[in-house]
């Protein structure tokens, strides 16, 4: 089974050097792209059938092909990788730039060739001290090996990058939010259309892809879009995939897979299964802003149109494992009151809906609640259901507790009638 | 034209329009508050969600944001759906849930958005039982009382200040439930259209602090369609009252002119109506004379020798009735002779350069802008906020190239981001326009001119010098020139005749070159245009006149004398007039030397004409019927002119000024003559809803006084008449059912943000006639007989007019009189560090204290005009400087 992304990173937690990199083959995809143009670097993701790893798997090709090429586009064009990881229980990104900076450095200067970009930033979660410090080293290293700045590898190809650290809200992983945070306003996410393709960055052209997505860029120019395709199980995409697993499996951590590989064997074989004197209730299977799924869905690949069917999403794909001790809506409590907080406070639904929500989670988790609670959350999912809404936030914070209500519905009443929470000890 | 569907039914409607502009545009009613008319769509309250159809076989749909959504052929919605109907109802509720129950004590209710939007969406049932959010507010100043707990987060506060009007100390802050806007710490709103904020707030949380002194419900007030007063401008407005007091000023909309804003000095500085000098019944000076007035209509009867002083801030029929009265050689314009022959070149330029003076609404429609010497900001504040949307209009083509749609506000932005121009500015100094300048050039009187010359030259081909003025003006010719739709903008804030030359000068040559240039001026008050067509000497004639002439009775009509020529001028006059009649509405400095004063409305108690710095003629009403002796000056005049005890009809004043001045012919078009009624109603300034009409005066009769009859307009005092729309014309207040806030506009306009049904009021007077003549070359060279420093005028917005400043929250943000001087001036002079500096004024030395500007030029001081210790000063001068006391 082949791990392009993760197989070099060492295990003693210290990031490759551009040396160590170029060793194992880095860069090589890059000195690939500079001898296409950059229409075949674009059609050779196109044909790879590379998704966004962000969350809504859009394909990357495509992505790229709405940015306006040739002598009239405006210039100058954005790159931006989105590494603002603060999706909760998400944690690939961390790994892919603490692990191997160089590797999504390589992956943004081809992406940028490819749309003609001639500056990027690293949009970087404020937390992520340690990644920053080696994104740092791993710039400072590539612009002195003449993978970045002026005329890259002799190509005539210019390109600069900076590294962003952001100031830690959630919404700044929100594209366009990033990109007005980038900016040095507001994080408000902004109206599509028009695209930040075409209006993006300072109002130019601008693609912002996630870390994992642009990680596998150079794996791709490297070796070939038919290559990137035959590593994944799914039909509906090319390549490994960054699956992780958090709460209480024995064998918490991420792993690289086949796209497609299925939830049964991501939770029974490589997290190994429950701790012991826990039964597995339902998972999240993407991030916090997916619906739960239950073990009933084990069998399904862990891909984007499967996981749609499941009527879930796959999300960054880092699964949340919810137990039998666990109180569900303690659980939705807490993502709430954390979807509540991160709100930017832009569009109504979210900035008093999502409060809103929290608080009557609050109350039902101290007792407090009333039987007309339910149809109230209930009505938040709807209220804030995606396009009721500005962004995707509040459409992502219902989703874990619409399910919840779907799945674990007896657990709400028990709250709201035996005015408890039978999970406290 | 595109054919969209709403409920199934088609409708051809306007191209590049969005879905929430069509069905307001419709007469339909639909909630919303985030969009503004002015501001456009961003989105975020998603208040207008309606829902939209892929074609007729979608039965299902999907919800969206009808201000998001383009009104494109075969955009199918529904506003009667009822997922959302209740998706509407829902947002209210959840907008509600923080917002404070106290209508009964909010300064917004009875004419909130919230409210309307509330009750229009059907939401009624408050299930949300936890504790609502709360904010600290903030001191904002004498002008606006912050509440932030009644704050539904539509984010159209921010926009209109920072975005819209260039603010730049007003902010939001924090995320999620606790967004906060205001400003990072308590203190005065320092922009000049901060009032604004009380209009553009859809509910309490910035209201008027000048209304809360004498707070009023809207339905209670009595309302009167007036024009601004405190510059040139004339903005329109809605003046209103109860119990005798004027209670607060909003802007009226008018499409051609201030749309919906206004300036805080138009909004704020109306308090001199209300102040205890107002003189409220005619009296001769020193006697307890109970008829004051039929001494003064004898005194007239007699045939004594009169001259009157008419006035740049009374209105036309007033000085036509003055002149009237002491017959035409014997009219002084009641400004200096210099300042009377800048605006009267003003006016002349206006119909001579061949160029058009665009409205207010049209200065926002330039690409390319070049201001020539005047501060607008300052002396006509809407035409800034005007340049400033100007401004955006080059930038805003890239968007629009993307296919960006007008009204998609925040996408525009971000493609525009902070980029303005081409914008030009010289000037003697900076001014706030500076920060959107593409570049600037400060100079003297002498470099400005010399630099217009060389513009001109530029535009014509001509190469010159690479000196710094020679390299500008190419700049500015090439922008000029490249420009489709290039402005040129000055006026007569520097006292220049030549300056309005050579601006006129510079857009003749643009014009000849084919250009479709603009041109426009500010001037100093709301009636200088009107008088200078009224025409007449100069104030300086009459001075001479009295001295050499004994036992002259001088007229002297809403001018204060001390304030405009000085005390020592001033009081020569006045002492050197046989017998002095004095029309005016406060008691001031001069009215100490009349002999009989008559009290004069103020533009609440008077109706008459004005007209304003484009040539635009505009009527004002008399807001209420004071109860006391106050009326306008044309109907004492008239009485005194027919000997009478009552005036003639306003409309027989205003055929009879026709007669005299044909170019007036159209002002009878201007507004309903005072018989017209709508079927057979009069229009009532006061609302249906009026309440205490029995009661109000109970305290001292309880037998309900008869109301007063206003003879003069279409428009009755009180309630009385007809309730439906009033036409445009004469307009008393906004209102429609469901719409008790201002944004009942929306139903009186033709297309939302579009002209008034029955069209914007006011006729413009002044065009291009054709007879393009006149030489614009205007080089005034060596005029400084020696002297080091060129002192120039500075304006202020508040402060800088004679009224408002009198008015307390205005007053309290004047400046001190204080002399601008560069640093390095004051090295050259040898008073590094100095504090005060002495100037020679006339003949004598007058010390100021001395304010930094390093952008002034080393040979240039500035002095506020019309402020305490500059009062009657001719503006420019010539003076060395030196420390006090030498």
């Amino acid at each position: 089974m082949e791990r392009p992304l993760t197989e070099h990173i060492k295990n003693d937690g210290t990031a490759l050097t551009l040396k160590e990199y170029e060793a194992v083959g880095g860069y090589q995809g890059l000195r690939a792209a500079l001898k296409m143009t950059p229409a075949d670097v674009m059609n050779t993701v196109k044909d790879s059938k590379l998704r966004g790893r962000g969350g809504a798997g859009f394909p990357t090709g495509l992505k790229w092909s709405f940015v306006p090429m040739g002598d009239d586009a405006p210039q100058p064009k954005y790159l931006v990788a989105n590494g603002d990881e603060m999706e909760p229980g998400t944690f690939k990104d961390r790994l892919l730039i603490e692990g191997n900076p160089h590797q999504l450095i390589e992956g943004m200067i081809i992406s940028a060739y490819a749309i003609g970009a001639s500056m990027s930033y690293i949009f970087l979660r404020w937390a992520y001290h340690e990644a920053a410090q080696r994104v740092l080293v791993a710039l400072d290293e590539a612009y002195k090996a003449g993978y970045l700045g002026e005329n890259i590898l002799g190509s005539g190809f210019s390109l600069d990058m900076d590294l962003h650290t952001s100031v830690g809200r959630y919404i700044c992983g929100e594209e366009t939010a990033l990109l007005n945070a980038l900016e040095g306003k507001r994080a408000n996410p902004r109206n599509k259309p028009p695209f930040p393709q075409v209006s993006g960055l300072f109002g130019k052209p601008t693609i912002v892809n996630n870390v994992e997505t642009y990680c596998n860029v150079p794996h791709i120019l490297a070796k070939g879009a038919q290559w990137y395709i035959g590593l994944s199980k799914s039909e509906g995409g090319g390549g490994t995939k960054l699956y992780g697993a958090s709460g209480r499996v024995k064998n918490p951590a991420i792993w690289e897979l086949p796209l497609g590989t299925t939830l049964r064997e991501i939770i029974e074989v490589h997290a190994g299964g429950m701790q012991d004197g826990y039964k597995l209730r339902g998972v999240l299977p993407g991030g916090a802003s997916t619906d739960f799924l239950t073990p009933d869905h084990f069998d399904i690949k862990m891909d984007f149109e499967e996981v749609a069917k499941a009527g879930s999403r796959m999300g960054t794909g880092t699964v949340i494992v919810l137990d039998d001790k666990t109180c569900p809506v303690g659980m939705c409590l807490n993502l709430e009151q954390f979807f509540a907080q991160e709100s930017c406070g832009w569009c109504t639904p979210c900035r008093e809906g999502l409060p809103w929500t929290a608080k009557i989670l609050l109350a039902l988790e101290e007792g407090r609640g009333k039987p007309e609670d339910i149809d109230h959350l209930t009505f938040q999912t709807h209220y804030n259901a995606p396009g009721n809404t500005f962004c995707a936030l509040a459409p992502g914070a219902m989703e874990p507790l619409q399910s919840a209500l779907k799945y674990f519905r007896e657990d709400f009443d028990e709250h709201i009638h035996n005015h408890t929470c039978k999970y406290r000890h | 034209m595109a054919k969209v569907i709403i409920d199934n039914v088609e409708y051809e409607v306007p191209d590049g329009k969005n879905m929430l502009e069509v069905c307001l545009s419709l007469g339909m009613d639909l909630t919303y508050f985030c969009w503004h008319p002015a501001m456009h769509s961003v989105g975020a309250c998603r208040q207008c969600a309606v829902i939209q159809y892929r074609d007729e076989n979608d039965t299902r749909g999907k919800i969206v944001m009808s201000c998001m959504l383009d009104a494109n052929d075969g955009t199918r919605i529904s506003l009667k759906d009822q997922r959302g109907a209740e998706f509407r109802a829902g947002n209210i509720e959840a907008l509600m849930i923080n917002h404070p129950h106290d209508c009964p004590v909010c300064d917004e209710g009875g004419e909130c958005h919230l409210q309307d939007m509330t009750v229009m969406s059907g939401h009624n049932y408050r299930r949300y039982r936890f504790n609502k959010r709360t904010h600290v507010n903030q001191d904002l100043g004498p002008f606006i009382y912050h509440e932030m707990n009644r704050c539904i987060q539509c984010y159209r506060c921010v926009r209109f200040y920072n975005d819209y009007a260039g603010g730049k100390d007003f902010g939001v802050f924090a995320s999620s439930g606790r967004v906060y806007f205001g400003r990072s710490e308590s203190g005065t709103l320092e922009n000049e259209f901060s009032g604004n904020l009380v209009e553009i707030c859809p509910t309490g949380v910035f209201t008027d602090k000048t209304l809360r002194k004498h707070y009023t419900r809207k339905w209670d007030l009595t309302s009167a369609p007036s024009i601004c007063h405190q510059c040139s401008v004339g903005c329109n407005t809605l003046a209103s009252e109860r119990y005798g007091g004027l209670r607060r000023i909003l802007s009226r909309y008018n499409g051609d002119v201030n749309g919906y804003f206004l300036c805080d000095r138009g909004r704020f500085g109306y308090e001199y109506v209300n102040d205890e000098k107002r003189l409220t019944k005619a009296a001769q000076k020193a006697t307890a004379d109970t008829d004051a007035f039929t001494t003064v209509k004898n005194l007239v009867a007699s045939g004594t020798k009169m001259i009157g002083i008419g006035s740049p801030r009374a209105s036309l029929e007033s000085n036509f009735m003055l002149k009237q009265l002491v017959g035409e050689e014997n009219f002084y314009q009641g400004i200096p002779r210099h300042e009377a022959q800048l605006t009267e070149t003003a006016f002349n330029l206006l119909r001579t350069v061949g160029v058009k003076t665009p409205s207010l609404k049209e200065v926002e429609s330039y690409d390319t802008v070049f201001i020539l010497g005047e501060d607008v900001t300052n002396t006509a504040p809407m035409i800034a906020l005007g340049l400033r949307q100007a401004a955006k209009n080059l930038p805003r083509e890239e968007a629009y190239k993307l296919r960006i749609q007008k009204w998609n506000d925040a996408a525009i932005r971000e493609v525009v981001q902070e980029r303005t121009g081409p914008f030009y500015l010289a000037t003697p100094c900076s001014t706030k326009l500076d920060e959107i300048a593409t570049s600037k050039y400060y100079g003297d009187t002498d470099s400005l001119l010399s630099l217009s010359d060389k513009i001109i030259a530029a535009i014509a081909g001509r190469q010159g010098g690479n000196d710094e003025a020679w390299s500008f003006a190419g700049e500015v010719a090439q922008a000029l020139k490249a420009s489709k739709h290039p402005l040129i903008v000055s006026g007569t804030g520097m006292m220049s005749r030549e300056i309005l030359l050579a601006a006129a000068g510079i857009a003749r040559a643009l014009k000849a070159g084919g250009s479709d240039v603009g041109l426009t001026f500010a001037v100093p008050e709301v009636n200088s245009m009107g008088l200078a067509l009224i025409g007449g000497k100069y104030w300086d004639e009459a001075v001479e006149y009295v001295a050499a002439n004994k036992d002259v009775t001088a007229i002297v009509m809403e001018t204060n004398p001390v304030y405009r020529f000085g005390a020592k001028q001033a009081e020569s006059f006045l002492k050197n007039c046989g017998k002095v009649v004095m029309l005016d509405s406060l008691e001031n400095e001069s009215t100490e030397y009349a002999d009989f004063v008559l009290p004069a409305g103020t533009f609440a108690e008077s109706t008459g004409t004005v007209i304003n710095n484009e040539g635009r003629a505009q009527r004002f009403y008399q807001v209420f019927a004071p109860k006391n002796e106050m009326k306008s000056s044309w109907a004492w005049l008239d009485m005194m002119a027919h000997n009478s005890e009552k005036w003639r009809h306003f409309d027989d004043i205003v055929e009879d000024m026709i007669a005299h001045y044909p170019i007036l012919e159209k002002i009878r078009d201007l507004a309903p003559t005072a018989d017209s009624r709508v079927g057979t109603q009069k229009i009532p300034r006061a609302t249906h809803r009026f309440s205490g009409r029995t009661a109000m005066n109970a305290n001292v009769s309880v037998h309900e006084p008869k109301p007063p009859v206003d003879e003069d307009t279409p428009l009755s005092y009180t309630m009385e008449g007809y309730h439906g729309k009033a036409p445009s014309k004469a307009i008393p207040y906004f209102w429609s059912p469901g719409w008790n806030s201002l944004q009942s506009i929306n139903k009186y306009q033709i297309e939302v943000g579009g002209p008034l049904h029955g069209g914007n009021p006011g006729i413009r007077l002044i065009e291009p006639d054709g007879a393009e003549g006149g030489d614009f070359n205007a080089s005034g060279n060596g005029r400084n007989a020696g002297k080091t420093f060129e002192v120039l005028p500075a304006h202020h917005i508040f402060g800088g007019d004679e009224l408002s400043a009198k008015s307390a929250p205005l007053a309290t943000r004047i400046p001190d009189t204080a002399v601008s001087v560069s640093t390095t001036a004051l090295e050259k002079a040898g008073m590094a560090g100095a504090d005060r500096l002495q100037i020679n004024y006339n003949g004598d030395n007058l010390s100021f204290k001395i304010k930094i500007d390093n952008s002034l030029p080393d040979n240039v001081l500035m002095l506020p005009k019309g402020f305490n210790g500059t009062q009657g000063m001719l503006f420019p001068f010539f003076t060395d400087i030196s420390k006090e006391g030498e």
